[in-house]
């Protein structure tokens, strides 16, 4: 345990300084809202419609963002080798990893979202639930994405192949995700089925992912 | 002959070279066969002649899944067993169950105009299939960018077991989402919804595509296994020219 919160600091500290790209995401999803009025018109109707929609989509994309740094740098430099061959089993080191990536890259995307919501027009008496969904369902997709970020970094190609191996996985969180937080703004459907949904699907990628990651760099490193 | 013999190449090779032309041969009289009964299969009431499209669309998909199905298990092989040919299996799978999953969308997408009077809608079924065809060229992706056939096929076989696990997540999620497709109606409680003079040359059909799925799989492997020894001999050649 001590091992583990002591990966998880180091981890915290490397993402937060000189290097470390943990508000990189936050700033690519302010960039991707502030895009969406562009390119579709300021109609603030129709905004506050598809807010929770972008929402979603810009905070998908943003967790994606930093993805193939999670365990690129550290094959890097070798520290990835000497996890793999410490006592603490690999399934924990990689979830320790991943609660670390995501309270860099995952929680900053949350703590924006009310201001990004309020220019998307998304009413404030729902902005809870909103952010609730986000809370909820990140999880989901940072663990998803940790099998395909160890499934990379032995083939040494991050970058688009991440993407595109992750992205068809994280169709399920976006799905429920969404229609928890429209339930919960435009009704009339209840929010709480998508949500308990939402929440087993990052139940389940929280059991999966470390398994499937550890298996990936065990087989991909050897 | 038991599976862990076919772990030698050459065993393997000489087999597949005995059954091809069996398989073909067979396969190809099943086409025959089969078209022929859907050609002469009665029009529907309702959509005429449009309904044969049915004849190739619904075989694709449920090859297509197959596919997926077939490289979960030369997955395990790969990682569990550590069979030899398991990674060629898998590799040899991912492009035929793509195309087959392409085929069931062009076909679905041809058969959608007259019918529904679009040739795309965000339909569960639709959607889903969609996603397995992404799942599909994800997994071919990974297969091109891997340096070391090895690893590739490993990274693959991961990837390969996390999709089984979340097709049928995608599915009822997307199904849950937005539906317009018809449900099941073939296998079904209380017995099947279709005509006996349509479903026969639907499930001849079927097993044509199944038998053209294995043929084409078969032929793949041994393409593998081929193109893998002349790799290992342009290996060879060069590192005999270096020294």
């Amino acid at each position: 345990m001590n091992a583990l919160s002591a990966l998880m600091l180091r981890d915290m500290r490397i993402a937060v300084r000189i290097g470390g790209g943990a508000l990189m995401g936050a700033l690519f999803f302010l960039i991707v809202v502030v895009m969406v009025p562009f390119a579709i018109g300021p109609d603030l109707r129709l905004l506050a419609q598809i807010g929770p929609a972008i929402l979603w989509l810009g905070a998908l994309l943003a967790s994606l963002l930093a993805l193939d740094r999670l365990f690129a740098t550290d094959h890097e430099d070798g520290s990835l080798d000497l996890l793999m061959m410490g006592r603490v089993p690999l399934e924990l080191v990689v979830a320790a990893k991943a609660v670390a990536h995501w309270l860099t890259t995952c929680l900053p995307l949350v703590i924006i979202t009310p201001l990004l919501g309020l220019m998307l027009n998304v009413e404030m008496n729902a902005m809870g639930a909103l952010i609730l969904t986000l809370l909820a369902g990140t999880p989901a997709l940072t663990f998803i994405g940790l099998i395909g970020a160890a499934l990379t970094v032995a083939l040494r190609r991050g970058g688009l192949l991440l993407a595109v191996l992750v992205l068809p996985l994280t169709i399920p969180v976006l799905i429920f995700g969404v229609s928890a937080a429209n339930a919960a703004i435009a009704g009339p459907a209840p929010f709480g089925p998508p949500f308990t949904i939402l929440c087993a699907l990052s139940l389940m990628s929280f059991v999966v992912g470390p398994v499937a990651a550890a298996a990936a760099l065990r087989y991909g490193l050897e | 002959m038991a599976v862990i013999d076919l772990a030698n190449p050459t065993r393997f090779l000489r087999l597949v070279d005995r059954v091809l032309p069996w398989l073909i041969a067979v396969t190809a009289v099943l086409f025959v066969v089969g078209l022929y009964r859907a050609v002469n299969a009665p029009d529907d009431y309702q959509q005429g002649a449009t309904v044969k499209i049915m004849f190739l669309h619904v075989p694709a998909a449920w090859l297509g899944m197959m596919g997926w199905g077939l490289m979960s298990v030369a997955a395990l092989g790969t990682l569990v067993w550590r069979h030899p040919l398991a990674d060629v299996a898998g590799k040899a799978a991912a492009p035929i169950g793509a195309a087959f999953t392409l085929i069931c969308l062009v076909t679905g997408s041809l058969w959608g105009r007259p019918t529904w009077g679009t040739y795309w809608v965000w339909d569960a079924r639709l959607t889903s299939m969609l996603v397995l065809l992404l799942l599909y060229l994800g997994v071919m992706a990974l297969y091109w960018t891997a340096e070391d056939p090895g690893r590739g096929s490993r990274a693959a076989a991961i990837l390969a077991l996390v999709g089984a696990v979340n097709l049928p997540i995608i599915k009822f999620s997307v199904d849950w989402w937005n539906t317009l497709h018809q449900p099941a109606s073939i296998m079904r409680t209380g017995g099947s919804a279709i005509d006996a003079s349509i479903l026969w040359p639907l499930l001849i059909m079927a097993l044509a595509f199944t038998l053209l799925f294995f043929t084409l799989h078969l032929a793949a492997m041994r393409n593998e296994i081929l193109r893998r020894r002349v790799r290992t001999m342009q290996l060879m050649q060069a590192q005999e020219a270096h020294a």
